[in-house]
């Protein structure tokens, strides 16, 4: 594996970065659960190249975003957009094609391997004609490669520890092979180090690979780090989004997550670093 | 085609037992258990069949009774061979078929051991159909007459509605498999308590004529049975195969299988509703075969490996299933039962094993 410190992560300071074309975007969408509107009238748009972090309290609807991003919710107001057209009028599979999306708490099949979990991820690529290609194999191979999973890809998913569960999941997503990715909460269940991995990975397929990429993620350190542009949710409604820097302000942080704390540079990469003093209220 | 280059190719790491197989641009996975296990489960229910049709008072040895099969037997032997006891035994066969494919279709479909017709109350909604003809009708005389077609219909028509009740008050935007099984569970009560209050209604001999119908058994079938039987599976099984890749992303959850490309909706409902079909032509033929549906898929899974039960695998060992247990109940019981009481014996306790260790679920 080639060695990638921290430190090369980009950082760009324009506060929309990419090369502009939108591919995914939410045009005051509004989504519900039943009669309880969850997410209020939100508009958001990720850029070809983009690498988007979504921060925000348990329950102000991040998940729920991501899954009206990813087709599995339809919004009873406004609309999605993928690549300018209306996301729930495009096919199932012509999504799955370009769209691949991780979802906070996915299930395994009891008994299924990690090389069978990684091999699904070829699903939209296949027919009842060709059901094992050259491609899905090598694209599987590679996937299991990237996130290290190659020694364990005969060992059943229901057997793994959660952090090797995670990365077997984020393998089976690099194997959709989408230009598009969406993750929710990649790296709970991860120590640290691990944390680590996955973001550098995330990071690795936006870099080299161009793709665009949106994760949920709790670590407000670690979403300053690695993403290029933090979205800020509250209560359903989305209320900063822009570099890291511009978000991650003493006054948001007591706004959004009712948190007193200071705002110091990170040593390492010089990204917003947030030092959390006590619970407001 | 003629520069179709067809591979044979061995695994990639961590992926053993399996070979591709690539001829021009169509490719697949085999892998050998899943190819071996039904392979066995059919040379034994050719072995079981022959054997089950040459017991009787005018016993033929097995080698005999394939030859008549294959069309080469004589005279008399032909006649009880191929008029008096292969219906029954086809018509086992063809049932066990059917209730194993339904029973991995349920399973898979809810992710759950404990999906099956039996305990989703289709078969119990077919016993409410085929009790009421026989005993609302003063079936003893009138039904004898109709050579048991009605109870046919009537059952038939039962396991359908309720299959239908069960897809409707299950679904919600596409059915959930959790919800399914309560559903199915208050169906299967519902039903129960119909067919008792149905019996305690009946007359003496309508009541005898309705038990031995509601255990299930393959006494006195015919080929008006098989027929119609092999002509519903000729069309049902071919669309359940056909849902098996489909099956392979509906085990997931509902968010990874539509993230995935799959039409849920269509999905769900074509899978429910093969299972619900051939569950309702398997007991219209035979009565209620408890427990086989239920039983047969963990067993197939277990034999062939997999993360979800094999539907042919299943489907041939439902066969050997059924076809076994009536040549037992037939031939090793002091008295002649109902091959339900057998299956229902094997079952039970499986049931009660399976709720007894819970349900491990790997969730992340
Ligand atoms: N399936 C559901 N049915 C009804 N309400 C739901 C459902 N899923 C989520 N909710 C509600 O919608 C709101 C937003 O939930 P969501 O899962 O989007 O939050 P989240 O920001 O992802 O939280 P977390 O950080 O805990 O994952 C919550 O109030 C939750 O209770
Ligand atoms: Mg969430």
């Amino acid at each position: 594996m080639t060695a990638h410190t921290v430190t090369d992560v980009p950082q760009e300071a324009s506060s929309t970065p990419g090369n502009g074309r939108v591919r995914l975007a939410a045009e005051r969408v509004r989504l519900a659960y039943d009669d309880t509107v969850v997410v209020h009238d939100l508009d958001l748009e990720l850029t070809e190249g983009s690498f988007t972090a979504i921060v925000g309290p348990n329950g102000c609807g991040k998940s729920t975003l991501l899954r009206a991003l990813g087709r599995l919710l339809r919004p009873t107001g406004g609309q999605v957009l993928l690549d300018g057209r209306a996301i729930s009028r495009t096919p199932t599979r012509e999504v799955a094609t370009v769209l691949g999306l991780l979802p906070q708490s996915p299930i395994a099949p009891e008994g299924l391997t990690v090389a069978d979990l990684v091999a699904r991820g070829r699903h939209p690529h296949q027919s009842w004609v060709r059901q094992w290609s050259r491609d899905d194999e090598a694209v599987v191979a590679e996937a299991l490669e990237w996130t290290d999973m190659s020694e364990l890809a005969g060992r059943p998913v229901d057997e793994l520890s959660g952090g090797q569960r995670q990365r077997a999941w984020i393998s089976m997503a690099l194997a959709q092979g989408t230009d598009l990715l969406l993750l929710d909460e990649p790296t709970t269940y991860l120590d640290l180090a691990h944390q680590i991995d996955v973001l550098e990975l995330v990071g690795r397929l936006h870099a080299e690979r161009r793709r665009t990429v949106a994760v949920v993620l709790h670590d407000l350190n670690l979403a300053a780090r690695y993403a290029q542009r933090l979205v800020a949710m509250k209560d359903g409604v989305l209320v900063a989004s822009g570099t890291p820097a511009e978000v991650l302000t003493e006054q948001l942080l007591a706004d959004v997550f009712d948190l007193e704390a200071r705002i110091v540079p990170d040593p390492v990469t010089g990204t917003p670093m947030v030092v959390p003093v006590r619970r407001l209220r | 085609m003629s520069t179709a280059r067809a591979t044979l190719e061995r695994p990639v790491s961590g992926q053993g037992g399996r070979t591709t197989i690539r001829i021009g641009p169509a490719s697949a996975v085999l892998r050998w258990r899943q190819v071996v296990v039904p392979l066995a489960a059919l040379a034994v229910l050719v072995l079981v069949s022959a054997l089950s049709i040459g017991r009787g008072d005018y016993p033929i040895g097995v080698p005999d009774v394939l030859r008549t099969l294959a069309g080469l037997g004589e005279g008399p032997q032909n006649f009880i061979v191929l008029q008096l006891r292969a219906p029954r035994v086809v018509v086992g066969l063809l049932v066990g078929l059917a209730l194993g494919v339904a029973g991995a279709l349920f399973q898979t479909f809810a992710r759950n051991p404990l999906a099956s017709p039996d305990t989703l109350g289709i078969t119990v909604g077919a016993s409410v159909g085929a009790v009421a003809a026989l005993v609302l009708t003063g079936g003893s005389s009138v039904g004898a007459l109709l050579g048991g077609f009605g109870v046919q219909l009537a059952a038939l028509s039962g396991a359908l509605v309720t299959g239908l009740l069960l897809f409707l008050l299950a679904w919600r935007d596409g059915v959930d498999g959790y919800r399914l099984v309560l559903v199915g569970i208050a169906l299967w009560a519902v039903g129960g308590a119909l067919v008792d209050w149905l019996l305690t209604n009946a007359q003496i001999y309508d009541a005898a004529a309705a038990y031995v119908w509601i255990t299930g058994s393959l006494n006195a079938r015919t080929w008006d049975q098989a027929f119609p039987l092999a002509i519903a599976l000729a069309v049902l099984l071919p669309l359940a195969l056909a849902t098996g890749r489909a099956l392979g992303v509906l085990q997931f959850g509902d968010d990874t299988a539509r993230g995935l490309g799959l039409r849920l909706p269509t999905a769900q409902a074509a899978v429910v509703l093969l299972a619900v079909a051939l569950t309702a032509v398997a007991v219209s033929a035979a009565g209620p075969i408890t427990f086989v549906a239920l039983v047969v898929p963990q067993v197939a899974v277990r034999l062939a490996g997999g993360s979800r039960p094999p539907l042919l695998a299943s489907g041939l060992l439902g066969a050997v299933l059924v076809v076994s247990a009536d040549l037992v109940t037939r031939t090793a019981l002091p008295e002649a039962l109902p091959v339900g009481i057998l299956t229902a014996v094997i079952g039970a306790p499986y049931l009660l094993w399976l709720l007894v260790r819970g349900r491990r679920r790997s969730t992340l």
